[in-house]
């Protein structure tokens, strides 16, 4: 078969649509509800609150190899007010975890940063479990840019 | 790869009960288990999948690594101590290696 | 027929991923490594296409401009130490490390970087630090020359690069033949190559500041070099920069090293007079 130049732009146009519609459908993944089922695992089946865990994350990443990424929770870390850890999530990486950061009354306060991989643009979720059992989240957007050459 | 190699930063003096901040870095590639190589066959996982800091053998911070950890492992966190003493920072490979490092600090 | 080659146009454009539409200043912001003012901003030369030569840190995002200015969190750091190792590591058949002759490299190789490439009367064309290190490795240690990219190659060539942190880039090109090498690597920079016709002018002279898919177009200047890449988790050459860039326009790259590429980077490292050497600097 041999197309003219309209067919051949009519069809490249069709595919293009049926890739973004594959795109549209696709969020309801594996990866997402893979990460939500991690998380009542961490808590213990509680449903983590919004407040007192910041995640910090760039907007943008300018290479999804190494995104730095920040947790803190405000806490005294002593007595009963004590965070006991943070686990990190990325829902749209091939493996939803990253990590878990673990705190003791030595840590003086609940912060870390480190960097992470981001394989496409995603949420990157947060959650910590305090000593008294409560569970706070929370959730930052990495769009994950496709370098042009990379220079 | 060669040997990882840690680096550590931790002040030399601070004041009893003063929230330092800590910093690591690793060298090590980090390799996650998803790549192939150039006959298409998948590179086998190996990272360093736990990181501890202790001072004067008491657990001050740690963390579970996945492979979403980025190469060369970098981390940022505090520590508050009441006396002089010795930090011990020991990261555990996949392979069952384990780097250490150490640092003092003085508390006045 | 006219809205048809336009779809073609975009269509082409799109796929080749050169859609030079959005364009942004660089920061205006002051790069400071271990207390250190960095020039990022320098008067450009004479003779050069640009009023001002910027350095490409100022075309980053906040975080990888941050890794940069601390010298403890910039991963190319641990290059820099292995580097130190090697200096006074003896191999070859004399028994000889660096050390042994260059002593102490913070005295001896100050300046060192900000000079490279310059003229080598033995081998008649200019030497850069790589081939700096290999010609004494050879001559000097017995020991055998670095294979291209070897991880200590790039760890002893930001090592030494990294003894001139701060010191602005000047060539001398009154040396030799180093102006005829020089006229070379121009004409290279300017020459389009590649099934998508670009030269390094297309991007970086050109569309400096617009960018390039997600990317922000710098200068593609080669005073932080070896840079260390978030990309790949590693130091990068400059030769292997200058190979994937050249591969990135679908064109067959040239040996690492050859004439073409050494006086490619003569030039290009001209074209950044003024700024400070960076080594090791973190890019995306």
């Amino acid at each position: 078969m041999k197309l003219n130049r309209r067919q051949a732009l009519a069809l490249s146009a069709g595919a293009a649509v049926a890739v973004v519609a594959g795109l549209r459908t696709a969020p309801a993944s594996a990866a997402v509800e893979d990460t939500q089922k991690r998380i009542m695992e961490f808590t213990g089946g509680k449903t983590p609150e919004a407040g007192k865990l910041t995640l910090t994350a760039p907007e943008i990443a300018e290479n999804g190899n190494t995104v730095p990424i920040s947790v803190n929770v405000e806490s005294a870390m002593t007595g009963d007010d004590m965070v006991d850890s943070v686990i990190i999530f990325a829902e749209g990486n091939p493996n939803p975890e990253v990590a878990t950061f673990h705190f003791t009354a030595m840590s003086g306060s609940a912060s870390a940063t480190t960097r992470m991989r981001l394989a496409k643009t995603q949420n990157v979720i947060a959650v910590a479990k305090m000593a008294d059992g409560s569970v706070y989240m929370d959730k930052k957007e990495v769009k994950v840019t496709i370098g042009g050459c990379g220079g | 790869m060669a040997t990882p190699k840690p680096r550590v930063k931790v002040p030399k003096t601070a004041t009893a009960g003063e929230v330092i901040v800590l910093k690591t870095l690793i060298s090590h590639d980090m390799e996650s288990g998803q790549r192939k190589d150039k006959e298409g066959k998948a590179i086998p996982r190996q990272i360093i999948n736990k990181f501890t800091c202790e001072f004067n053998g008491a657990p001050v911070f740690s963390c579970d690594m996945d492979p979403a950890i980025s190469a060369n492992p970098y981390f940022e966190f505090t520590a508050k101590v009441a006396e002089s003493g010795t930090f011990t920072f020991t990261w555990v490979d996949d392979d069952g290696s384990t780097y250490t490092d150490e640092q003092k600090i003085e508390v006045k | 027929m006219k809205k048809i080659s336009l779809a073609i146009a975009i269509a082409a454009s799109a796929f080749s991923g050169l859609v030079f539409q959005a364009s942004a200043d660089p920061v205006d912001e002051k790069l400071v490594i271990d207390g250190q003012e960095m020039i990022t901003r320098a008067p450009a030369p004479e003779g050069h296409p640009f009023d001002e030569v910027l350095s490409g840190w100022l075309f980053r995002e906040a975080e990888t401009r941050a890794a940069e200015a601390d010298s403890f969190a910039n991963p190319g750091m641990l290059g820099v130490e292995r580097g130190e190792e090697v200096w006074n590591t003896v191999e070859g058949t004399a028994g000889k490390s660096c050390a042994s002759c260059h002593n102490d490299a913070v005295e001896s190789m100050k300046g060192v970087g900000a000079k490279f490439p310059k003229w080598d009367a033995d081998s008649k064309r200019p030497i850069d630090i790589e081939l700096q290190i290999d010609k004494c490795r050879v001559e000097n240690m017995g020991a055998e020359a670095y294979k291209f990219d070897a991880e200590d190659q790039k760890a002893m060539t930001a090592f030494i690069k990294h003894q001139s942190l701060g010191m602005p880039v000047k060539l001398d090109l009154s040396e030799g033949d180093m102006q005829a090498w020089f006229d070379k690597g121009k004409e290279t920079y300017y020459t389009r190559t590649g099934q998508l016709n670009l030269s390094c002018a297309s991007c970086h002279e050109g569309s400096m500041g617009k960018y390039i898919r997600a990317d922000h177009l710098s200068q593609g200047q080669a005073n932080g070099f070896p840079t260390y890449r978030f990309n790949t988790g590693g130091l990068v050459s400059i030769q292997n920069r200058f190979r994937g860039c050249i591969r990135d326009t679908r064109a067959e790259f040239p040996k690492a090293f050859s004439d073409e590429l050494l006086a490619l980077e003569l030039y290009v490292t001209w074209r950044g007079t003024g700024l400070s050497v960076e080594t090791p600097a973190v890019r995306q």
